[in-house]
């Protein structure tokens, strides 16, 4: 299916000849492998948009709200992805030689099915969906995206978690030479996040592999990241290269740095505020210079699917 | 043409409309003459405004210094001026905040120059400067007599408070705002050191 489709390519949307080859490189790769070529969902026609993959045989998801998606452009150069650099620029600018394949991701812990899988492996079993969510950053601004993903519940129960999994803990590579922005220790790489397995296994939840009906761009997390559209953008962990199943509340990076300010749930909420800053109103991103914050809504208005998580938890106190 | 008159003709217009770049780089970029303000332009409007703010009070800052080192007294004459830029940025930083990010909203305006901190003292610096800015003509210098040169160190305070301002508002990554500091540092360590220095030769 075709979403927001521009008029024109921009330049700055056109891929560079390097990243391009690259990526027929991986197809090629792919087409090499035999079996995997076949079925693996990542290696459909090539269509430059962002110069990647089309994903094949998306399904649309009743989860996607009719919103407009911010530009192409706009999710894809305004980025927190620290291990490229801090600055919202530094990602687009610094993760270009980045080449995300091969990739493997690692489960472990306790679950019936754990393992190296490689990334094709890992994926393949699972249907590709496009969710357009909703995302607001804890720093108050927002925008709307159109993910491809797979069900996070469905990759849960493929790995048979057992009774003693009660939080699924996330880890991203940890490759300086890869990704410059972890020479300097801003956080204690790699960088980690953790759901309870109910919130993983909450509909919403998704590991998204695409970004408007392509491979996922590298300033976006490639090839694989979280999305959990009712907590604030740092959740979202990036470049996934490791899934525990574990007894106990696992460490979460915002959260080890600043645990004043950022903690474990980090759900949306407009009425608890970061401390440096309301959380009342967000800036929605590609709404114009002179366009007006718009009202923050609790759980980022996806109370309906995820409220009953956190009944009887006090949300000022589990911010 | 003599000194005075090369300094008054020439050399201020030169540096005002150098002092004038930032502001209107900002302006071509809004309308991507020049370049672009990128996914949020109101929040590089303000940081490119708060930036050169700092800067300018660094620069004002560094006129002494640079005098003394140098010997070079017609630096004196821009002092001025350099301080009013380093109030404009500063000011523009402000209505940047109030009217393009708050949208004028007076209710969390209000609610977050008394509760967040950082906010509380970038205001308070502005505040020094505006009462410095306003006091600024050579009238008022006379009229204030002793009582001028006191408001006026208040840069010193407005440089402390506008670095503290930025450390407090960066997320994690101390990098810049550790450079400010740095260079304030040296400014004010300057004059400690010719305090101390003058007082034992004394």
């Amino acid at each position: 299916m075709l979403i927001g489709k521009p008029a024109d390519i921009r330049p700055s949307e056109i891929t560079s000849r390097g990243n391009y080859l690259n990526r027929r490189e991986f197809i090629a790769a792919g087409v090499a492998a035999g079996g995997i070529a076949l079925s693996a969902p990542a290696l459909g026609a090539v269509v430059p948009r962002g110069g990647f993959a089309k994903l094949p045989d998306v399904r649309e998801s009743a989860f996607s709200t009719d919103e407009a998606p911010t530009s192409y452009d706009d999710v894809t150069t305004y980025n927190n992805y620290w291990e490229f650099g801090t600055k919202k620029q530094d990602p687009a600018l610094y993760s270009t030689d980045f080449e995300p394949h091969p990739w493997r991701i690692t489960v472990d812990g306790h679950a019936e099915k754990t393992g190296s899988f490689h990334f094709d492996d890992f994926i393949k079993p699972f249907d590709l969906e496009e969710r357009i969510y909703r995302m607001r950053c804890v720093e108050a601004w927002s925008m709307v995206i159109p993910w491809v993903g797979i069900s996070l519940a469905d990759i849960v129960k493929h790995h048979k978690p057992t009774s003693k999994a009660r939080y699924v803990a996330f880890e991203t590579l940890h490759d300086p030479t890869r990704m410059p922005g972890q020479r300097r220790r801003v956080l204690d790489w790699p960088y980690r996040e953790g759901l309870t397995i109910e919130e993983a296994t909450n509909p919403l939840a998704i590991l998204a592999v695409g970004l408007y009906g392509e491979a996922l761009p590298n300033p976006n997390g490639a090839p694989i990241r979280l999305v959990v559209p009712w907590k604030y953008g740092f959740k979202g962990i990036k470049g996934i290269v490791r899934i525990s199943f574990v007894e106990e509340q696992p460490p979460s990076s915002w959260n080890i740095a600043q645990p004043h300010e950022y903690g474990f749930y980090a759900n949306v909420n407009p009425d608890v505020s970061h401390p440096r800053w309301s959380q009342a109103r967000e800036r929605r991103i590609g709404s114009g210079r002179f366009a007006n914050k718009q009202p923050t809504l609790m759980f980022n208005g996806y109370g309906e699917q995820v409220a009953h998580l956190y009944k009887g938890l006090d949300l000022r106190k589990n911010y | 043409m003599d000194t005075l008159k090369q300094i008054r003709f020439i050399w201020k217009p030169v540096v005002f409309a150098l002092c004038l770049l930032p502001a209107a780089l900002v302006v071509t970029d809004a309308f991507d003459i020049t370049g672009s303000l990128g996914a949020n332009p109101v929040e590089e409007i303000q940081d490119r405004l708060g930036n050169w703010g700092l800067r300018f009070i660094m620069i004002a800052l560094a006129v002494t210094p640079l005098r003394r080192i140098t010997g070079w007294n017609s630096l004196l004459r821009f002092r001025r001026m350099l301080g009013l830029f380093a109030f404009f940025y500063v000011l523009l930083h402000f209505l940047a905040w109030l009217i393009l990010d708050q949208g004028l909203l007076w209710s969390a305006v209000l609610e977050d120059i008394a509760e967040r901190p950082f906010i509380t003292l970038g205001f308070a610096a502005l505040l020094i400067l505006t009462a410095m800015a306003g006091t600024s003509t050579n009238g008022m210098r006379r009229r204030m007599g002793r009582r001028w040169q006191q408001l006026h160190y208040g840069a010193y305070v407005a440089g402390i408070l506008g670095v503290w301002h930025f450390w407090w508002q960066v997320k994690k990554d101390i990098q810049d705002p550790l450079i400010y500091a740095i260079v304030l540092g040296v400014l004010l360590g300057y004059r400690v050191w010719a305090r101390l220095t003058k007082r034992r030769k004394a």
